[in-house]
């Protein structure tokens, strides 16, 4: 019954995944997502917004895979409805085959998700949130606390600081404290919903080498939510671009800028990928440090 | 027989972590107890005052107990809302753990802490006002705390969902059903008392035969076995609201995750 979770838990601990092989097309994708549409209701007139529209999505085991959008066009919409958080109004969702409405403890076991916020626990300690996510996880919890440890450690967090409330440290550490505990669980399909928006830049520059490491290292394949470019060129195998809730395009990042190279003159940027294909620049969100990149109109 | 075993375990992140949030937040935990402690004084004072030994003892039993009983009460209504405070939510909400393993251990964790709880404040009053505690059936008190406890735990779950449903106004209305279910139950006077319609509300909380089994048991000595008309009601409502409240509580979360009210506003 469940031959392609158990066959991906006993490979996660066999040996890492060979990435991207040739027979990628036979397999079971990672995740499947089939015009899914999510649409809320919002204020006291129940004004519709789509925020998820007719997506489709198919992402191979071993990939990162980005999805590269604006504020508000529903990235975090997407990532909660394949978590379970949120059920979908049309469409389907499967993670590694199972679908995530009938089979939804199925899909709990296998993934994790980073969000924006470190969910924590702010007055406990790092080493008791994450001995909570050890047992909700059914691990146990001694091991888990050694995992930790080792994890933590290479995110440049030392162990004398596991023991305080996490409310002392920076956004920059209780971030990486929620990529360990993310990881703890061992994941096969990790959701990164914009794991260094608001990071100082030495901080985001750990999570994201950290990433790399993890893609290499671990069985797991990635969908990660940004609105950095930079980021997505520097870390995703392919990315999508959501616009309005909608994917107006899909491509590696080196795909996406040949797909408009004709039309641009010189050495398009991923910048202007996006500007052609979504009307708009990313800067006009909420700004932080992507204001830096101006070289094209 | 191993999926049991795993529940149990997941039951136990619930009980630990809020082990762990108490130990946290220890400076409230003992201003809580000392909260409780002058409220039963003052309440049971009135007793003293009366010159009524009877009424004293009808008062303690009533303000420790009533604690107990809206303690357990508390705990589990405010789970959801809680970990929307926190930010926690999503989180729980994303782990692979069934709902009334969650549920059961916020009860579990619950009624451990109540016992504390109540059994420190029972101490301090008996030591207060010297009560002669040696007729009392502390058998009798034990078995209705256990009762009383099955049945709170199914309106705690159901009300539970109020934050979940009412982003907003969620945890007021778990106040205010707090607050009938002490008007009507009888804790600090004879439900005679009460008006005809009230009477015939208090019927419906476990509270009133909680509170009537244990004022028998610690006042007069009686012995569980002799107040089966406090018993089977107590045990009519755990089997009707446990699985009750477990059922809202599963509506409840298929609403929010319909119209995503998991996520924290703002
Ligand atoms: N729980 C919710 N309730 C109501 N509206 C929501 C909710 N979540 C998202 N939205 C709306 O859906 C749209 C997409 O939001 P979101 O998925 O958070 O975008 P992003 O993560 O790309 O910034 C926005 O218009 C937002 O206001
Ligand atoms: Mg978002």
């Amino acid at each position: 019954m469940t031959t392609v979770l158990d066959q991906v838990n006993s490979e996660a601990i066999a040996r890492p995944a060979p990435r991207l092989s040739p027979a990628d097309a036979a397999e079971v994708p990672a995740l499947l997502v089939e015009h899914l549409t999510k649409r809320f209701m919002v204020g006291r007139k129940r004004k519709p917004v789509v925020a998820v529209n007719d997506v489709s999505l198919r992402i191979r085991r071993g990939e990162i895979y980005g999805i590269l959008g604006a504020n508000g066009s529903g990235k975090s919409t997407l990532i909660r409805l394949v978590s379970t958080l949120l059920t979908l109004d049309k469409g389907r969702v499967e993670v590694f085959g199972h679908d995530v409405q009938r089979e939804e403890m199925a899909v709990k076991r296998v993934i994790n998700r980073v969000s924006v916020d470190a969910a924590f626990f702010k007055k406990l300690s790092p080493h008791e949130n994450l001995s909570y996510a050890a047992r909700l996880y059914g691990m146990d919890a001694r091991d888990a606390k050694r995992e930790a440890i080792r994890i933590l450690a290479r995110l440049g967090i030392g162990e004398k600081r596991l023991g305080r409330p996490l409310e002392q440290m920076s956004r920059g550490m209780q971030q990486k404290v929620a990529i360990a505990r993310a990881l703890l669980t061992s994941p096969t399909l990790l959701l990164l919903d914009e794991p260094t928006t608001g990071l100082d830049p030495r901080s985001k520059l750990d999570v994201q080498s950290f990433i790399e490491e993890m893609r290499d290292s671990h069985d797991a394949t990635i969908v990660l939510t940004t609105h950095d470019l930079d980021e997505a060129e520097r870390l995703c195998d392919r990315i999508a671009l959501l616009n309005d809730g909608r994917i107006v395009a899909e491509d590696t990042p080196d795909g996406l800028k040949t797909m408009i190279a004709d039309e641009y003159g010189k050495e398009p940027t991923l910048e202007s990928v996006f500007m052609t294909f979504t009307g708009r620049s990313l800067d006009d969100d909420i700004g932080e440090e992507d204001q830096n990149k101006e070289d094209d109109s | 027989m191993t999926l049991m075993a795993r529940e149990l375990k997941a039951s136990f992140a619930f009980v630990e972590r809020n082990f762990n949030l108490t130990k946290r937040y220890w400076g409230w935990e003992f201003a809580w107890l000392i909260y409780s402690i002058a409220g039963a004084l003052a309440v049971s004072l009135i007793g003293r005052s009366e010159g009524s030994e009877r009424l004293l003892l009808v008062l303690v039993v009533g303000a420790i107990f009533w604690n107990f009983l809206s303690l357990v009460f508390e705990f589990i209504a405010e789970t959801v809302q809680w970990e929307r405070w926190e930010g926690t939510l999503e989180y729980t909400f994303m782990a692979p753990v069934r709902r009334y393993a969650q549920l059961l251990g916020s009860a579990i964790y619950a009624i451990g802490y109540g016992l504390v709880h109540t059994a420190v404040v029972l101490t301090v009053l008996a030591l207060f006002f010297q009560l002669d505690l040696t007729h009392a059936n502390f058998a009798t008190a034990g078995a209705f705390i256990m009762l009383g406890s099955l049945s709170f735990m199914g309106i705690g779950i159901a009300a539970a969902i109020l934050p979940l449903m009412y982003v907003e106004r969620g945890g007021q209305m778990v106040f205010v059903i707090q607050s009938v279910l002490l008007l009507v139950s009888g804790v600090y006077y004879p439900i005679s008392v009460l008006p005809g319609w009230m009477q015939a509300v208090s019927h419906f909380s476990p509270a009133t035969y909680v509170l009537d089994g244990v004022r028998a048991g610690l006042i007069q000595g009686t012995p569980v076995t002799s107040l089966f008309a406090d018993v089977w009601p107590l045990l009519v409502m755990g089997a009707v609201l446990i699985p009750l409240g477990m059922w809202t509580f599963g509506r409840a979360e298929r609403y929010a995750k319909r119209t995503g009210k998991l996520k924290r506003v703002g």
